[in-house]
């Protein structure tokens, strides 16, 4: 998956899509992982805004970046994030280590 | 009870198969006419249940997993997942929420929980060295009655 990046001095957006499982996680983490790599943003922005289903694999995902972002003394950022995926997030506690947007 | 519908699928139990089996139990339900919220739930229910199958039961080794879906009166629906892997030493244990067999992985360790909240009814059974057999149930708020 290619999935679209947007970077400036400081954020780091990543537009995530279609369905985040465990199948399709662990290729999401890599390509976010070589961006944030190459562009050592203060934040992180994930964009929700175009994932139809997540499940607790998102959850994982989101959890690793942040103990990342926090290695380089970063945050997370997360962002238009749909009901059905903020229901997910709301259970997994993740609006205490993000900024939900 | 006899339920007034039903349906079996087998597959193995490769992670690809996580979509399959979400869209086969929606493309069931659809006649009951769910809510996009009920569907929901229940996708990320079932989707967690065969990740466990997939990612601990058979660790990564390729075995099969049977769903069962049965349509009950007053739009109660009941999804069994089971597979034939490794099972559940402490089924307890492993059902406490941030608990993960595999910290490294990034697993969140919220599958039973997601099951748990999104689900009316979460039963786990569980034999080491057999397998595990994870039955939910979830009351639909009725719209239309089930063609029986």
């Amino acid at each position: 998956m290619a999935l679209k990046t947007e970077s400036d001095a400081h954020i780091l957006t990543v537009f995530l899509e279609g369905e985040i499982d465990h199948h399709i996680a662990k290729s999401i983490r890599e390509e976010i992982d070589m961006s944030i790599e190459r562009v050592h943003p203060a934040t992180l922005a994930l964009d929700f805004g175009e994932v139809t289903f997540m499940d607790s694999s998102g959850i994982g995902l989101v959890m690793g970046r942040y103990r990342e972002m926090k290695q380089l003394n970063g945050s997370v950022t997360v962002k238009n994030a749909p009901a059905s995926i903020r229901k997910v997030m709301r259970l997994a506690g993740l609006d205490k280590l993000a900024h939900i947007e | 009870m006899k339920p007034l519908n039903e349906m079996k699928v087998q597959f193995f139990s490769r992670s690809v198969n996580e979509s399959f089996a979400r869209v086969a139990v929606a493309a069931f339900i659809a006649q009951l006419d769910p809510t996009l919220d009920e569907l929901s739930d229940i996708k990320t229910a079932v989707s967690e249940a065969v990740t466990n199958s997939i990612v601990h039961g058979y660790k990564d080794q390729i075995g099969n997993i049977y769903l069962t879906v049965k349509i009950y009166e007053n739009g109660r629906i009941n999804i069994a997942i089971r597979d034939r892997g490794c099972g559940i030493d402490d089924v307890k244990t492993a059902m406490e929420p941030m608990y993960t067999s595999k910290p490294g992985g990034e697993r969140a360790g919220l599958g039973f929980t997601v099951m748990q909240s999104f689900m009316d009814k979460l039963r786990v059974r569980s034999r080491s060295g057999y397998g595990t057999t994870v039955i939910m149930e979830k009351m639909l708020k009725m719209r239309k009655d089930a063609e029986s």
